[in-house]
């Protein structure tokens, strides 16, 4: 993909940006950066401030302060060019369920204006996307979960958009279908259009972005590449040590004590860091740290 | 399918009611119909016809005339009148709701280039142009029991149009208000049942209380009962003006208030 001037305007540019609904403060002065043609991971636990984010993308929820850029439109006032060119996969499924397939997205093409003479083809090619060939007369009340995020995606690339809001994009569904939609999202990515998309699934942001921001509490806490932010965060190697309770709150009262960052998952706890504290590492099970140690550390939350 | 391949962007700002926008909002509505209009057509013939039984022979055996008409025909010219109100502010309250509040069907349209205004404008077009037209089938069906035709039924679908606009606006009003379905029976009880009894539909309204004569003559649906009359049994010049006159002020009225209202809903 070759780089103009024009294209180094990145998709995406959040600046000091502030969302207040009353007395909570959904967003509250938070960068975003998606550099043209990459995918950002929007990594953060639920009430971080994603969903309100990603309306205020699409000009559905106003901006108290600071400056949103999409695609180098000013949102809110040029934010009608910003949809034309972005497509929208929503956290909650709206196809019209009493339609066909190709009548959802015959819908969506007059919607987002494909030109006459390229709607047929715009709706065969989303269709191909879907990989719903065989279903495209069927109703959308008649096809499975899996099929029906297939068909908001593809509903999304009708017209062909220079970025991908995508919100949750797996949230619900089982594995293999996961894995499906994420093979997806990526065969998007290399034909380099833009994605920006807000997870809770850490394997899935591990897996798809370029670059992941953290939030917390409306904030971004951490941005960066996954590699880089585990490296900074969590270190390169983590020990989960595996107990009842109390052996538990003693190995993370000592690893503390060594100068050791812990979390705890659950069943065991993690002592982070072991290639940059000095202390003795606790025995256990070694493991490469990763992206979700990071979030830990940085959100205070723990994930299911 | 490379970012640098496509055409430059062009900086213009768009404006406001767009066609494209508008279009696409009614060819969303326009296929929907495609898998409802069989129902929507039998309720539409089948209901006037009743009322027209009911009324028009059953209440008509005990009351031949009513204010020089034939009482068949006093109905039969009311029936459009209500038609074209049920048939567009049930729709425009209980559909904006549905596709707000359960099925998400807004969020969708508005991430698209579609504005509020937009949005709720073809709404209310579409609901109004599915009125006028359904609501000519009460004439159609009072033809049956003996109406005459005349040219100026012609004009019907038209004051069904402009009728039915300022009623889905309406509709749409209550709709963006409104925090939930339940509270739409204290609409439908206290506000749509009054405007459907006091508006000359049934009975004529100059033998009422005066304030009730009073009270009739700001319900936009007396004016439109009384367009169609006129519009089928004789014209009467500017009294006829006026009553257009006070259903398109009701139409855009409305139509503001339901904009404001969705901009307040929708956006936030």
């Amino acid at each position: 993909m070759s780089h103009s001037a024009r294209d180094s305007t990145p998709s995406i540019r959040l600046r000091d940006v502030v969302k207040r609904y009353g007395s909570i403060t959904a967003v509250d002065g938070l960068d975003l950066d998606v550099p043209e043609g990459t995918c950002v991971g929007l990594l953060g636990p639920n009430g971080a401030g994603k969903s309100t984010t990603m309306k205020m993308l699409t000009a559905q929820a106003i901006a108290d302060e600071g400056t949103i850029e999409v695609l180098g439109y000013e949102l809110p006032g040029e934010s009608k060019q910003a949809r034309a060119e972005c497509g929208v996969v929503p956290q909650l499924d709206n196809l019209d369920t009493t339609l066909t397939v190709e009548q959802n997205l015959v819908v969506f093409a007059h919607l987002y204006r494909v030109p006459r003479a390229e709607r047929r083809h715009a709706v065969e090619r989303a269709i191909g996307i879907a990989n719903l060939g065989e279903r495209r007369r069927a109703k959308v009340d008649e096809l499975s979960g899996g099929m029906r995020r297939r068909m908001l995606i593809a509903r999304a690339l009708v017209h062909q958009p220079r970025l991908l809001l995508l919100d949750e994009p797996t949230v619900g569904l089982d594995p293999q279908v996961r894995q499906e939609l994420w093979a997806l999202i990526d065969g998007m990515r290399a034909e380099g259009v833009s994605i920006l998309m807000s997870t809770h699934y850490i394997e899935e942001a591990e897996r798809l972005a370029d670059t992941v921001t953290i939030m917390s509490h409306g904030k971004a806490v951490a941005s960066g590449r996954p590699g880089e932010l585990i490296a900074e965060h969590a270190g390169r190697e983590a020990v989960e040590v595996y107990g009842p309770p109390a052996k538990l709150a003693e190995a993370e009262a000592q690893a503390l004590q060594n100068g050791f960052r812990t979390r705890r998952t659950g069943t065991s706890v993690a002592v982070l860091g072991l290639d940059v504290a000095n202390g003795n590492a606790p025995g256990g099970e070694r493991r490469a740290a990763n992206l979700e140690d990071v979030f830990v550390l940085l959100t205070g939350e723990e994930i299911s | 399918m490379s970012a640098a391949a496509r055409p430059p962007r062009s900086r213009r700002r768009l404006g406001r009611l767009e066609r494209p926008a508008l279009v696409g909002v009614l060819v969303r509505e326009v296929i929907n119909f495609s898998s409802y209009w069989r129902a929507t057509t039998f309720s539409s013939t089948v209901e006037p016809t009743i009322y027209l039984l009911a009324f028009g022979f059953g209440f008509g055996s005990l009351v031949s005339e009513v204010g020089g008409f034939r009482y068949v025909e006093f109905v039969g010219t009311c029936t459009v009148a209500t038609a074209v109100l049920f048939s567009s502010i049930f729709p425009a309250m209980f559909g904006t709701f549905v596709k707000y509040q359960f099925q998400h069907t807004y969020d969708a349209i508005l991430a698209a280039p579609v504005d509020t205004e937009e949005l709720v404008t073809g709404e209310a077009l579409w609901i109004a142009t599915r009125a006028g037209v359904y609501g000519c089938s009460p004439l159609l069906v009072a033809m049956l029991f003996g109406l005459d035709p005349s040219w100026g039924m012609l004009a019907v679908p038209f004051i069904n149009f402009t009728a039915g606009f300022g009623w889905a606006c309406f509709g749409i009003c209550i709709a963006a208000f409104l925090k939930s379905i339940e509270n739409f029976n204290y609409v439908t009880s206290a506000v749509i049942t009054p405007l459907f009894l006091v508006a000359g539909t049934f009975f004529p309204i100059d033998r009422l209380p005066e304030w009730a004569q009073v009270a009739a003559q700001i319900n936009p649906l007396y004016h439109c009962v009384e367009l169609v009359r006129h519009a089928v049994f004789g014209w009467e010049g500017l009294t006829d003006l006026a009553h257009v006159g006070t259903l398109v002020v009701f139409g855009l009225v409305a139509w503001r208030v339901a904009i404001a209202g969705m901009t307040r809903k929708l956006v936030n």
